[in-house]
Order: C-alpha cells, then sequence, then structure tokens
C-alpha cells in the first residue's frame, strides 16, 4: 500500500491522469449540479442563442439549435462512462474464461476457442461494430452490444498467452499433483497471477473504448440526438470548421482529457501491479 | 481399498515393469524411455541419475501420474496405478520440485498453499487445517507464523522446505524428490538433506530421489539407479557402485564427482582416468 502510494505520488504523470480522470467521474456523477444548464442535455431549442462563441454564461459556447456545449460534454461523459463500465464489465469476464480455458486445457478445446477468438480479431473493431449497428437500432444498449463483441478477443488473447505461460509454472504441477481441480487451478491458481495484466489493460481500455464509442457515434452509428455523445459532437460541428472552432473543439478535447487520463493511470497501475506483459 | 494406500508394508511399494515412453511430435517420435523395470522398496531411498536428457525427469512425470506411460505398468503397494489416476492415488505418491523459486503460487501465502493438500484429501476437520498446517511448517523447521506470508518473503532454502512440508501434508508413503537440492547453495543444500533424512527415518518414507548430483547420491541413497539416453544400465546398492562400478558410463560419472575423499583418490587411481568422461 505505502508502495502504491509512493509510486502514485512519485510520479507526477500518474499524479495528473488520477486528476483527469477525478475530472471526468465528478462531471459525469454532479452533472445535474455543475451543469448551468441541465436541461440543454435533451431536445431544447433556443434559436435566439445558437452558433455563439464561448462567452458568459456558456463558456464553451453553444450549438446550433442554442444549447450550452458545457453542460452537454458535462451529461456526455455520464454516457461515456456508463457505456466504458458495461463493455467492460461483460468483455472482460468472458475474454478472462475463454482464454483460461483454451490456455490450460489446450488441445481441441484451446483450438477451437481461440479460432473463434482469431476469427473475431481478424476483422477490423470498428467494421465489426459498424455491422452490429448497421443491422441493430442504433440505441445505446446496442451500442455496447457491439462494443462487446469486439472487445472480449483481446482479453481471450491475453490471458490465453498469461496462461500458458504459468500452467508452465511448478505451482501449478504441485497442485496437480496434489490432486486439485481443473476448476480450482484455473480459477484459484493460474487467475490470480493474471490479474495485474488484466487490471492494467482494462484501465489503458476504458480510455479506448470511449474513443471506439465515440467513433460509432462519430459515424451515425452510435447514441441517437438529443442525447448528449461527445463523438456526435464532434462529427456536427465538423462541418462548421474552422468558423465554429468551439462545436469541434471542446468534445474533443473532451475526449482527449477522459482518455489521457485513463492511459496515464493504465501507465501507473502497470508499475504499481508488475505487470509486464 | 482403504482411503489412504497402505502405507506400512513389506516388499515392494513401486513397481515399474517394463515401462517405456514415445512422445510424438508431429512426425517425430522421441523415446524417452525405454523398456524400464525396478522395484522400490518400502523405507527405502531409490537414487536415480543421469545427465540431462537421460529420461529421469519422465520417469518422474510417469510415477507421478502426469502422462501416461507409452508402454508398461507401474504398481503401486502391489496395485498397478490407472493412466487416469484418482484422488486416493495422487495422495500416495507427492513431489517435491527442484526450482522452489517457481514452485509455491508467489499469488498466494505458504498457508494457503499447504492448506490445498488438507481441503483436496480431507486431512482433518476444516477447524483444525489451520493447526495442521502451522504443525507441518515447525516439522520442516520453520515457524507456524510463516503460514501468513507471501512466497516472497522466505529464501530459496526455505520455500524448499515448504514445498516437503506440502508434500507431507498429503501423508504420502512415496516422495519423489526431483533434484530437490541442486538449487540450493552448498550449506542450504547440506541441511535440507539432513531434514530429508530425519523425516524419512521418522515417517517411514520411501524416496525416489532424482538428481545428477553423486555427492548427494553417496550420502542419502541406498540404492542407485543410473540412467543413459532413456535406458536403465546399472541398478545397485549404492556403495556397490561406487566401489564396483560396472559399466563404463558410470564409471565416467562418479570420476566426474569433484570432490576428492581419500577413499575416491584411491578408486580414481584403481580405475584410471576415463577416456570417454562426459562433460
Amino acid at each position: 500500500m505505502r508502495r502504491t502510494l509512493a509510486i502514485l505520488v512519485g510520479n507526477p504523470l500518474s499524479l495528473l491522469g488520477l486528476f483527469l480522470v477525478g475530472i471526468v467521474i465528478f462531471s459525469a456523477v454532479f452533472a445535474d449540479f455543475i451543469a448551468p444548464f441541465p436541461e440543454h442535455r435533451g431536445a431544447v431549442v433556443d434559436f435566439a442563442n445558437f452558433n455563439q462563441p464561448p462567452a458568459w454564461p456558456n463558456i464553451f459556447g453553444t450549438d446550433l439549435v442554442g444549447r450550452d456545449l458545457f453542460s452537454r460534454i458535462l451529461y456526455a461523459y455520464r454516457i461515456s462512462l456508463v457505456l466504458g463500465v458495461v463493455v467492460l464489465s461483460i468483455a472482460t469476464p468472458i475474454g478472462v474464461i475463454v482464454g483460461l480455458v483454451a490456455g490450460y486445457v489446450g488441445g481441441k478445446t484451446e483450438y477451437v476457442l481461440m479460432r473463434i477468438t482469431d476469427v473475431f480479431l481478424s476483422i477490423p473493431p470498428l467494421v465489426l461494430a459498424m455491422a452490429i449497428m448497421g443491422v441493430l437500432e442504433p440505441t445505446l444498449t446496442n451500442g455496447m452490444l457491439a462494443v462487446t463483441s469486439m472487445w472480449w478477443p483481446w482479453y481471450a488473447r491475453l490471458v490465453y498467452n498469461l496462461t500458458r505461460s504459468e500452467k508452465e509454472e511448478g505451482y501449478v504441477l504441485a497442485a496437480e499433483v496434489i490432486g486439485a481441480s481443473r476448476a480450482y487451478i484455473i480459477f484459484r491458481e493460474i487467475l490470480p497471477n493474471c490479474v495485474p495484466a488484466i487490471i492494467t489493460k482494462m484501465t489503458l481500455d476504458f480510455g479506448f473504448v470511449i474513443i471506439i464509442a465515440s467513433s460509432l457515434s462519430f459515424l451515425g452509428l452510435g447514441v441517437q440526438p438529443p442525447t448528449p455523445d461527445l463523438g456526435s459532437m464532434v462529427a456536427g460541428g465538423a462541418s462548421y470548421l474552422p468558423d465554429s472552432w468551439w462545436l469541434t473543439l471542446f468534445p474533443a478535447l473532451a475526449i482527449l482529457i477522459a482518455v489521457f487520463g485513463f492511459n496515464l493511470i493504465g501507465d501507473a497501475l502497470r508499475e504499481i501491479l508488475g505487470a509486464d506483459q | 481399498m482403504s482411503k489412504t494406500m497402505s502405507k506400512t508394508m513389506s516388499g515392494p511399494i513401486l513397481k515399474v515393469d517394463k515401462v517405456g515412453k514415445t512422445f510424438v511430435q508431429g512426425v517425430h517420435q522421441v523415446e524417452a524411455l525405454a523398456d524400464i523395470s525396478f522395484s522400490v522398496m518400502a523405507g527405502e531411498c531409490f537414487a536415480v541419475v543421469g545427465e540431462s536428457g537421460s529420461g529421469k525427469s519422465t520417469l518422474a512425470n510417469l510415477i507421478l501420474g502426469i502422462y501416461p506411460p507409452t508402454t508398461g505398468t507401474i504398481s503401486y503397494a502391489g496395485e498397478p496405478l490407472p493412466a487416469k489416476r484418482q484422488l486416493v492415488h495422487r495422495r500416495a505418491i507427492q513431489l517435491v520440485q527442484q526450482n522452489p523459486l517457481s514452485a509455491l503460487n508467489p499469488k498466494r501465502t505458504i498457508g494457503a498453499s499447504l492448506r490445498l493438500a488438507l481441503d483436496v484429501h480431507g486431512i482433518g476437520a476444516p477447524s483444525e487445517r489451520r493447526d495442521i498446517v502451522g504443525g507441518l511448517l515447525e516439522e520442516v523447521g520453520l515457524p507456524a507464523e510463516f503460514a501468513s506470508r507471501a512466497p516472497a518473503a522466505l529464501s530459496g532454502g526455505q520455500r524448499q522446505r515448504v514445498s516437503i512440508a506440502r508434500a507431507l501434508a498429503c501423508q504420502s508413503a512415496l516422495l519423489v524428490l526431483d533434484e530437490p537440492t541442486s538449487a540450493l547453495d552448498v550449506l542450504v543444500q547440506a541441511r535440507v538433506l539432513k531434514l530429508l533424512e530425519k523425516l524419512r527415518r521418522k515417517h517411514n518414507l520411501t524416496y525416489i530421489f532424482i538428481t545428477h548430483d553423486l555427492c548427494v547420491v553417496r550420502n542419502i541413497a541406498d540404492r542407485v539407479a543410473v540412467f543413459e539416453k532413456g535406458r536403465l544400465i546399472e541398478l545397485a546398492a549404492t556403495e556397490t557402485l561406487f566401489t564396483r562400478p560396472q559399466t563404463p558410463y558410470t564409471r565416467a560419472l562418479i570420476s566426474a564427482v569433484p570432490v576428492v575423499s581419500e577413499e575416491e583418490e584411491r578408486l580414481r587411481q584403481r580405475l584410471g582416468e576415463p577416456q570417454n568422461a562426459i562433460g
């Protein structure tokens, strides 16, 4: 614990990461209290104030129908975080179990599981998600489903490789000789040794999930208007560059802050947990 | 068959009968062991020596049931061991590994590693197992408080003692010691050997002691089997083997022992310098 703190405090970059992620989480949780115009998260129009550059009280300016960008970004964080949490908490266990079983059991099981994983990995992630979203209704739930379906194979790969090397360790042989069950060896002996790498990857991935979700929205396949979403805000503003620069710049900066923050924390965790894989 | 396979018996506790093992790698077949037969008596320390690649470790894995033999049978206490071992077979034969750094799970405490054996085989009431773990640690010369420590907090010699305690936890009659001292420095080696000797007497254990270190063999073993390229080429009582080795290979192995005692010096002069010494 002391070492954890020492690494976090001793490294200005991980402190910055904590700070940025803190801002993101704080904004998402307390959006109702911080946002100057909470009602602007929905279908509100204020044509008297449309497309205004940053000025008080709209510190990030207003969008094409006159809504406060700052308020909308705060609410968009909420959606990004929910999406990240849901996607990772579904994709990670699936990938981890597939990787552990394939890596430990070997033989035909390994062949079947890893070939299925390879099929998913061979399709470019965004294309796969786009295909799924193209077939399904573009809603938040389906967005999560699409991103999850492309995310688990990376965990399967990671954990598979870790398991293959842990399997050769003497403690696994010892457990086998004692007569422990396969499930016990996989989940109680091998899994704890994979946890540092998994947690590190999850933290790093949090940022990437936000990017992918934003990319889907950017393409019009993600969260639909009027729900605020960073990707669709960037997309909506892109056609008005460079004149209405605030429409794109602030949502893009918001994505940058979130992704950068999670990456910095991921790097710090890698050091703390000693996950070099 | 009783829950614990018979421990107190005379005659061979382990019988290896015409055992061979061939590994198939793609189109290649590698014969790791061929036509091995020997018996290990209860309470004996049976050494298996040979250089790397002689099939010693394959033999250990066959006895432990990590994989089944291609030909032949291995019997324990007069009963042939099946290819797929049951818990009762697992409990009968335990292992102490060569590398104490990898033999303990770095993410679990010493106590948890020891307790696994008790849990799997239902040894002692669950409430007593904590004390049993403490007793096992004390038996191998470690304080019972070590149960709450992580393996990283222990030295190599201490970890090897924990590995021995884990093998004892199953109350096995037969321990396969796969180079248990070769990763340790000389002083620690001597202490671990002493401990193994003490435990053997106390619990009437049988050891299959796999090693390439003939000094150790001479100190601890009752009989020695010499393996070369997957074949058992010589089997004799320890003193006989050292004083009257029958094969050139064994002579070469013995003469490669670096420690020179007066007796060995005499032996060397009698045998002459080997022409085909194995490095």
